[in-house]
Parts: structure tokens; sequence; C-alpha cells
């Protein structure tokens, strides 16, 4: 662990990453203390005007302060991304562990779900939900973190797959140890680190495809303020009103790549040896 | 050779019975009811008796078991039964006319992104830590973080309203008819080319920066060390010998980027007007049309998984290794 | 195009989700220079850009706006609403009524013929007729022929309607699309007019225009119908571009790869108002037949007190709400008629911005304590209620979190609830399962409202879905839908509307405006109450200004 966090901090992308990232996280929690105004009145004598004293980022389209709503917003964005990623590493972690520790039936059935889950594209199976479910925080991020387990499980398992053989595994079932209890005091901690990675990488995903949703109207309804909505209802005065789209714009580039910065820093300080797994989560975290 | 094919091919069919069971699976979860909107609204005929007889047509009164069953031996006919949607087509016959759009920009940007993808990795690779390594790395972020609509807008703006170049939307100008063969073709290509440059865009970021990691595994690997040791020259080393090792495992990576590729046109066609599986997909989702939800959700799906089969193969003809690992057992 | 609008509406009043589709028009604030002059010419193609992919080409077995929209050029009815709202003859000749309104004959024109060439008869409308009526159609507008007793074809060119009793709506139901029987028939009887080759491939109507060819989800072509009976259009080819996004239709609007297309607010106010884009495109206002409410659920004690519902209609700032959502693109609603129509009464209660009244009103209600957080509360309830809200309409939501933060400055706290449309209407409104609902209703020409208003239309699927009942309403709905006497009507609706003033059953905010635009080298339209639209075929595009040459 310690050679971890020397690796860690001579990397310095990954540092400020990592900064970033804790910076964005208080701001989202101390929004309602530092936020300037109301995030939800109107004020309809101040439709889209521009950066003022007043209004350090402008207002939208009924007048609303454009800051205050990007600070509750990122409550709202984060929080999508933590939870649904949540949703996505607990699950990926069971069923990946049942796989990996159990092998066998049980790891070929859990394959052949992680199999069948690759081959929906992310989007259509989260539109067909969206479809009949109605998008609220909770069922969007619960959304979100069903369709994106798969990577998690594939990882928690690679991971079991080579820690089982280890002696210390050996030794504690050989000693009588259950196997829950195995795979709680003995494996899961060892794996923890590319499930670490693959987290900071999936929550600016979550983030972006909330997004996306939003464009499509199916995203977090109002009056919740989320960074992707603020930056949907900019599209439609993308000319006249630059600060709707571009402040937003700029807060989802800043957090994902301060999060893959992260991720990135974290992934190079682990065992080169599992760069490789953890790559082919990078490419399909899109 | 021909053996592990024929396992690929078994192993598929769980998927495919898999694939159209979380298809209905997805679309019954919920409550609402999808007559509801064959009803609509305005009718005033929405009594209880027109709805109890769309109950019947759909067989949606019967235990959901059955449901399924009948719906996948129709899906094994190759029937998809019709769309909920007043024009109450054939839904194959739907996603029929919208599939060839889709498969085209999806296949053409599938080739950019290779095409441009491996050299920028194997540059970035080769020169780990240059400039260019540094301004790829933050294209590549910057591809990551951009939402594709907004960045669709931009070029629009860009592109169609202050430059003028290029179309803004849509696949075919007003008058297509009119013009002669080759203009027609020019024009169809100009339509094209800011859907696949905003497609692409993120897809090329992800899979360059994949390309990279491959390409410096592969390089400290130790024949490549001893290939250098042996004073051949670095180009040969790096093109023929790393190269060769660093596409291997891209072929599966390209297979299982498909279904994200695919997700994409969700966006890409609702912004640019293009009449394809992603546009049809959103218009069903508004219509709650269940019967083109679970159609669609099908065949995107098993075109997947058919692209997928098709990388799995062709991975193993170029990597003989691959199919000895299979036999016993791994993936 | 209009006219599909009107006709859509004429068969019941349409709840109508707060998305931007209405249409007709009643004032024109711009007329610039699309107007002016230049010799009629024939040729030229019209761009128009339509929301959503159309759901099929025969109408009358559809219910979605850009079917209607180009379905209008297609077909024809037997009357048709003329440029100020008024009845007049279309493939009719004329009509005649009789003294106890019982009885309406038609004289068809004799020169019409279908796009295939057949001649348009009597028998086409007792077809059309019998196939609305028909169980087998699923069709919305079947009930506007519910007290027809009988049609009957006299000689080919003479229909003698029978009704069971006086029916004031009774002439505008006549605007149906008429259908060709030689064609139809076999699939009407069958009950597969969806799935006809008619509805997909190749419609037949009377039209102006002639189908050419529909590419699904990409675009409509329709060509001028050279046998027109009104004569052959100028504008010798229409299409109509499917663009789902708004953002992109008006991106296309800038680049001129469209004609025509619907404003939003923002747009018509703040992002044409440059040289260039004046140049090259006319913008048209209208107050459209849609007006914006705030729906209460009539049967939460707190509402049924009509000082609660009052009070609500003095806090809302009608002039905010017109301001931030349509920016000042709207007139304020007294009632649930459109000024300046014919049965608009403009002398009812008006409820100007007045938060101390309406606080006074609440108090008189019982609402005068106040909790911790400054809410109002009764018997230890605060005065909190969910407004519900369509999922996807930009301006429902803008409305919503002004009231809501109106509200809160009154004492009482609104929570908003997004909902999907259909989801919404079953399990919400049709359940009669809310508190306060934003929605809108899409008005006729007519002003029969008994579904909307009436204390027997309360049942799940019926229209009057707060509760609302009202002895005296329900008398003058009654009277004023049993006779076809227009000044007697009058005096019916206008004490109508003091009383909903008075009432404050739901609380009236705006009539919204219609804004559609349209290339400034396309001379001919004349814009009208109705719109723009009605005389789509008189439109053309004087010679040295034609933009496609092909056709």
């Amino acid at each position: 662990m310690r050679g971890f966090w020397r690796a860690f901090r001579r990397n310095r992308l990954a540092l400020i990453g990592g900064i970033v990232v804790v910076v964005l996280v208080l701001l989202a929690v101390l929004a309602p203390g530092i936020a300037p105004w109301d995030p939800n009145r109107p004020d309809v004598r101040k439709i889209l005007d521009g950066p003022s004293k007043l209004h350090p980022l402008g207002t939208d389209q009924i007048g609303r302060d454009v800051l205050s709503r990007m600070l509750y917003g990122a409550r709202v964005s984060l929080a999508v991304g933590f939870v649904s990623v949540g949703i996505a590493t607990l699950i990926g972690i069971i069923l990946g562990a049942l796989a990996g520790y159990h092998g066998g039936t049980i790891d070929a059935m859990v394959m052949r779900l992680v199999d069948l889950m690759l081959v929906f594209p992310r989007l259509f199976l989260l539109l067909a939900v969206l479809a009949f479910i109605r998008p609220s925080i909770w069922t969007i991020m619960a959304v979100i973190g069903l369709t994106g387990w798969m990577s998690v499980a594939r990882l928690v398992r690679a991971e079991f797959l080579s820690l089982k053989e280890r002696e210390f595994v050996l030794w504690s079932q050989s000693i009588g140890a259950s196997s829950y209890r195995t795979i709680w005091r003995h494996i899961l901690p060892n794996a923890i680190g590319p499930v670490l990675v693959a987290m900071t990488l999936g929550i600016p995903a979550a983030i972006l495809t909330e997004s996306g949703l939003s464009f499509l109207g199916l995203g977090v309804q109002p009056p919740h303020a989320t960074w992707g909505n603020i930056l949907n209802e900019g599209k439609d005065a993308i000319e006249i009103g630059w600060w709707l789209s571009a402040y937003p714009g700029l807060a989802i580039l800043v957090t994902v790549l301060s999060y893959n910065l992260l991720g990135e820093g974290i992934r190079d300080a682990l065992d080169p040896r599992l760069r490789q797994s953890i790559g082919r989560i990078v490419s399909r975290a899109r | 050779m021909f053996g592990y094919a024929l396992r690929r091919l078994i192993l598929a069919i769980p998927l495919l019975i898999g694939i159209t069971f979380i298809s209905f699976l997805v679309i019954h979860l919920a409550p609402g009811e999808p007559v509801e909107t064959t009803v609509g609204e305005s009718s005033t005929q929405s009594d209880a008796k027109l709805r109890e007889r769309l109950r019947e047509i759909y067989g949606l009164d019967k235990p959901l078991h059955v449901q399924y069953w009948n719906w996948v031996t129709r899906l094994a006919r190759l029937d998809f039964g019709r769309s909920f949607s007043p024009d109450a087509r054939p839904v194959l016959q739907k996603i029929g006319e919208r599939l060839p759009i889709t498969l085209l920009l999806n296949i053409v940007e599938l080739l950019i992104i290779v095409t441009l993808a491996i050299p920028i990795g194997v540059l970035s690779a080769t020169r780990q830590y240059s400039t260019f390594d540094k301004i790829t790395t933050v294209f590549v972020f910057v591809g990551f973080a951009t939402p594709d609509f907004w960045l669709a807008l931009m070029l629009m703006i860009l592109f169609g309203v202050q430059l003028g170049w290029l179309p803004i939307s849509g696949l075919r100008s007003p008058t297509w008819e009119y013009l002669a063969f080759w203009p027609q073709q020019w024009d169809f290509l100009a339509h094209l080319v800011l859907p696949i440059l905003v497609a692409t865009f993120g897809g090329l970021a992800g899979f360059s920066r994949y390309m990279r990691q491959s390409m410096l595994e592969v390089v400290r690997q130790d024949y490549i060390q001893s290939a250098r040791a042996k004073g051949l020259p670095e180009r040969v080393v790096i093109g023929k010998h790393a190269l060769r090792n660093a596409l291997l495992p891209i072929v599966t990576v390209l297979g299982l980027s498909l279904p994200g590729l695919i997700g994409g046109s969700v966006i890409v066609e609702s912004i640019f007007a293009i009449p394809g599986m992603g546009q049809l997909m959103v218009q069903a989702v508004f219509e709650r049309d269940y019967p083109v939800i679970m159609g669609n959700l099908v065949i995107v799906a098993t075109l997947t998984l058919v692209a997928n089969l098709i990388a799995d193969l062709t991975y193993s003809l170029v990597d003989p290794r691959i199919r000895v690992a299979a036999r016993r057992g791994r993936r | 195009m209009n006219r599909g609008d009107l006709l859509r509406l004429g068969g019941l009043l349409l709840l109508v989700v707060l998305a931007g589709c209405g249409s007709e028009a009643d004032t024109v604030v711009d007329a610039g220079a699309g107007q002016g002059g230049g010799k009629p010419a024939y040729g030229d193609t019209y761009v128009e850009a339509l929301q959503g992919n159309i759901s099929g080409l025969i109408p009358n077995v559809l219910s979605d706006g850009p079917s209607f929209e180009v379905a209008s050029l297609l077909y024809n009815g037997l009357v048709k609403y003329d440029k100020d709202l008024i009845l007049k003859p279309e493939l009719a000749e004329s009509w005649q009524y009789s003294r106890d309104c019982l009885d309406l004959t038609f004289k068809l024109r004799r020169d019409v013929r279908w796009h295939d060439g057949q001649p348009f008869t009597a028998a086409d409308v007792v077809f059309t007729y019998e196939t609305m009526i028909s169980p087998r159609t699923p069709t919305a507008y079947g009930s506007d022929f519910k007290s027809v007793d009988s049609v009957q074809a006299v000689d080919p060119y003479t229909v003698h309607v029978r009704y069971k009793h006086p029916t004031a709506k009774a002439l505008q139901s006549w605007g149906i699309w008429m259908l060709p029987k030689h064609l139809l028939e076999e699939a009407a009887r069958e009950g597969k007019l969806r799935e006809a080759p008619q509805n997909r491939t190749n419609p037949v109507g009377t039209g102006p225009y002639l189908f050419k060819e529909w590419k699904s989800g990409e675009k409509v072509v329709l060509v001028a119908n050279p046998n027109y009976f009104e004569g052959r259009p100028y504008i010798s080819r229409v299409v109509y571009r499917i663009i789902p996004s708004s953002a992109t239709t008006f991106l296309e609007l800038k680049a001129k790869g469209v004609d025509g297309a619907k404003l939003t607010a923002l747009q018509f106010k703040r992002q044409t108002e440059y040289p260039a884009f004046r140049k090259a495109y006319t913008k048209y206002q209208y107050a459209a037949n849609v007006y914006v409410y705030l729906g209460l659920n009539l049967r939460d004690p707190r509402f049924a007190d009509r000082r609660v519902r009052q009070a609500f209609a003095y806090a809302i700032n009608k002039r905010e709400i017109i301001e931030g959502v349509r920016l000042g693109l709207a007139r304020e609603a007294t009632g649930p008629y459109k000024p300046g129509t014919w049965q608009y009464n403009a002398n009812v209660h008006q409820y100007p911005f007045d938060p101390a009244k309406a606080r006074a009103l609440l108090a008189s209600a019982g609402w005068t304590a106040t909790d911790s957080d400054g809410f109002l509360v009764k018997n230890g309830q605060r005065f909190k209620f969910d407004l519900l809200l369509a999922q996807g309409s930009d301006e429902g939501r803008k409305v919503s979190e002004i009231i809501q933060s109106s509200f809160k400055d009154l004492g009482v706290q609104v929570e908003i609830r997004v909902i999907e449309w259909a989801a919404l209407l079953k399990d919400f409104i049709k359940k009669r399962n809310f508190e306060a609902v934003i929605l809108a209703w899409g008005i006729t020409p007519d002003p029969d409202q008994y579904d909307i208003w009436h204390s027997s239309k309360t049942s799940p699927d019926e229209l009057n879905r707060i509760g609302y009942a009202n002895a005296e309403v329900d008398d003058l709905l009654e009277k004023g839908r049993g006779t076809c006497v227009e000044a007697e009507r009058k005096k019916y609706y206008d004490r109508l509307q003091e009383v909903l003033a008075e009432d404050q059953p739901i609380v009236f905010l705006y009539f919204r405006d219609g804004l559609p635009v349209v290339s400034s080298r396309v001379r001919g339209i004349v814009p009208a109450p109705i719109g723009i639209n009605y005389n789509f075929n008189e439109w053309f595009v004087p010679l040295n200004l034609h933009r496609y040459t092909a056709g």
C-alpha cells in the first residue's frame, strides 16, 4: 500500500485530478452554503442575462442564476455518478466473486450473463427501460447502475482466478475457513485496487450518460438541476446564451478529465500486471 | 479451426435466447400497459370495448410466460409483430428500412476509427511522454468528456451556418432526385460528414488510448528487447514485431466496442435527423411502441453478437493460441 | 395545414401536451417583405420542417400533428373554415338547414375528381360517414356523428343528413376528410384502413397536392395536382423534412435548408432579429387555439373551496408567466374562449396580480397560521400539493417553476412532479389521482365545451377531469348546444364565461401564440385569424426568385 502511495504521488497529473475531484465533491456538499441565489427562483426581468457581478455565470431562460444551479447541479450529477457506479460495483463484485471463487457451472453462467449484457448497446437498453419507468433521479441511477456492472464483474472474477491459487488463500481454506469468510477476509481486499480504477472511470461515464439522456428528454427531470439538463437547456439558446452551454460543458469536461487522470494514476501506481485487464475497461467506459 | 468456429456458434445460441429473454423482460417489468397509446388520448372510442379488443389482439390478457412463448415462437419465424403506432406496419419492415443507414454509418465509423487510432496509438506509445503523446492524451480526454449532442451542435453552427460548407442535417438535399448521378453521391457523402465526425470522435479517443496501452505492454516484452539487441532497426522492431502482437487484442476490443458505437447512433441520429435505428428507437420509446422497442433491442443485440463472433473468429485466425486456450475453457 | 388541426380539434375538445403544436391565427403582428408583390408563377419547391415522422396517410384513422399537416394538402372535406373562422363550402357547393335544425342537405360540386381520375360523388360521402361510425374503424372522430340519424345519397350530387336532435356542431363535423369509396371500401369493411396501401404508399384524395413519396423518418414529398378543382397550385412541389430536434430545425432555417418552420418564443424574440434573417424570412404571429391552465382537482376539499381557487388566481402573476415563458408572445386568458372570437366575453371578473388579496382570501378560507418554514397551516396540516406536469414539455416546466416560486411567497408549498405523458394520463388524470396539474386545452372554433364542463362528464375516460359541477353551467351548456341559431347561443356562452370566471374551476393562464416563419421568397401569404396556411395553394414564388429549378 505504501508503495502504491509513493508511485501515485509521483504522478503529478493524477494528483491534480484527485484534488479537483475532492474540490468538486466539496463544492457539491457545500452548495446550499455557497450558492449566491436560490437555484430555483425565476426572475423574468433577467432572462438570459450574460455573466455579471450579480450573476457570475449569467442567468438561464427563466432568469435563474446559473452559478447556483451549477452548484446544486453538481450534487445531482455527482450523486448520479456515485450511486449508479456504486450499484454497478456492488453487483459486479458479487457476481464476479461468485464466478471467480466457485468456477465451474456458476462461473459459466455468470460469464454468459456478462456476455449477454455486453451485446446490448447500453443506450438502447437504457431507453427501453426508461420508456416505461418514470425517470426520477433514483430510477436513472438504478438503470445506469444495472446496465454497467459487467466490466467490474469481469475484473473481480479475473482477480479471483489468479488469487485463489495463492498460498494465503489455500492456507485459509485448508484450516477450514468458510468460503464466505475466505472471500471476505482474504480475496476481496486484494481485488479492490482494480475495482477502484473501474469506479473512477465509471463515474464520469455515468455523468455523460445522464447528459445524453437529458438531451433526449429522458434524463433527471426538473426542477432538479443537473449539468446535463442545464447543458441541454442551453442548446436552444446556444448563440445568444453561450454561458448556458459553456459552463456546464466545462464542468463535465473538467470532471471527466480529473476522474480519468485519477483513474489512470491509480492504475499506473498499481501492480503493472493488472494494467492490461484494466485497459479493457477504459475502452468500454463510454 | 472449423471445430472452433462451430463451438463458438453453438455457444451463441444460448446468448440468442438470452437476448430475447432480456428484451422481453425489460419491457414487461414496467407497470404500464402498452394498449393505452394505441387507443390514444384523443380517441373517444377509448372505451372499455375497444381496449378489450386490443388486449385480445396483442394477447396481453394472457400470463407472462405464455406471452413470452408466443412472442419467441413468432420471432423464430422472423415475425416481429406489428407496430402499435397508427401505421400498424410490420416491425421487421420498419426496422428493415432503417437498418442500412445505421449499419453504413457504423461500419464507416469503425473503419475510420481503426485506420486513425492505430497509428495514433503506436506513435504515442513509441514516443511516450513526447509532445505528440501529450497532445493526443489531451485529445483523448476531451473526446471522452464531450457530450455528443453538444459537439454536434457546435460543428453544425461552424460548418453549416457560419461557413456554409456542409449540409446540417438529413441524408439528401430536397432536390436530390433532380441531380445527376455523381452529384447525387457527392450530396449524400456531404450529408454524412458531420454525423460521422461526431460519432468517431469519442470512439477514436478510447481506441487510440487502448492501442497505446497495448503497444506499451508489447514493447516491454522480452522478445522485443531481444529483437532490439540483435540490432534490428527500430522501424522493423516496431512496425513488424511489436505492432503485430499489439494488434491481436485489438480485434476483440473492436467487437466489444461495437455496442457503444451503435448506442451512440441514438443521439447522433436524433440530432442530425438521420432516419436510422437510433431515431426509430427514440420515437418508439416516446410512443411506447412495445413491438418496435423489443424488435429493435433484439436486432441490435443480435447484430452485435454476430459482429463479436466475426471478431472472435478473425482473432483465432490470426492467433492460433486462442483456439487452444478456448479449448481449455478459458475466455 | 391549419385546417388539419382545426378539424382535429373539431372532433372534440382536445387535451394537448404543452409542447407547441398550436397554429391558428388571430392577428398578425409581423408583416414583412414576405407578403411583397411579384407576379404569380408556377414552379419551385417549398421545404417545410416537420417535428416528427408522420404515422400514415389516411388522417381519419390517425391522431398526430405531422400527419394532419401533410394530409391537409391531400384531402378535402365538404366544408372548411375560411380565414375568418367561418364555415364555408369546400367539396360541397352549398348546404341547407331545415327550420328545426334537424335536416341538413348538401349539394356537391360536380367538377371534383379523385387523384386517380374517378369522380367524387355522394356515394363517397355516405361511405366516409359509414366508415367513421363503424366500430371497426380505429378513429377518434366517430363521436362527431353520434347524433346523426341517417345519411343518404339523394342523387350522385346531393346528400341528405337527418339528425336525432338539433346539434350546434353538426355542420362543422362535415369538415372530415372525404375518403374514396372505390379504393377503400374493402379495407374499411375489414377494419383495416391503417393497414391499407393508401395509408402507406399511394393515398388518393381530392386535395391540391398529389402524393409522391414518403421516406420514413426522412421526408414526405408532394407534387401539385394539375386538376385541382380550385385550379392548379402555384408551388409545384412540397417537401416535408422530418427533423426531430428543434435546435437542428432552427440551424437548418439559418442555413436556408428549410423554407418554413415553427419558431419557439425564444427564437422568435431573441434569435431572429438580425438583418440577414429578417431579409430571408417573414415571421408571423397568431393567437393559437390553445390555452394553458392550472388544473385543480375539485375533489380535494382544499380546492373545493372557491376562495382558495380565487386566491390562486390572484397569486399567479400571469404577465410574469407570459413574459418568462413566452417572452410576451401570448395573451392572458380570462376564460376558455379566445379573445377576438364571436363567443368571447371580455366583461367577466378579472384577477390582476394581487398577493395581498390572495392572502386575505386564503385567510378567510381558514389558512391563517404559518409553520416554522413560513408555510400556511390549517388543522395541523401544511398547505402543500403536488403539481403534475407532462415530461418533455419545456413550456410546462417553466410555467410550473414560476408558479412554484410565487406560491412559496404565498405560503403554499408546491412540489413539481414530471411524469411521462401516457402515464400522466393513465395513472393520474384518468384515475383522478392528482392534486394539481399544468396542462393545455386545444379549443375549437365552435364554443360548445359540454364535454369539459358538464357535471355528467366526469367518468374516467371523460374530459371533466377536475370534477366540476355547477347546475347553472350544466344548463347553459345544454342550451348552447341545442340550437343552431348563433345569436341565441352567444347569450348562453356569455353567461357561461361570467360564471366560470367567478368560479375559477381551473386557473386560466394564457393563450399562446403560434409563431411560424416562411421564406420571404414565398408570396401570396395572407395572414388571417385562422393562420397562414389556409390558402397554401395560392402561395407562389415569383419566377426570378425560384430557388429550386427542377419540377
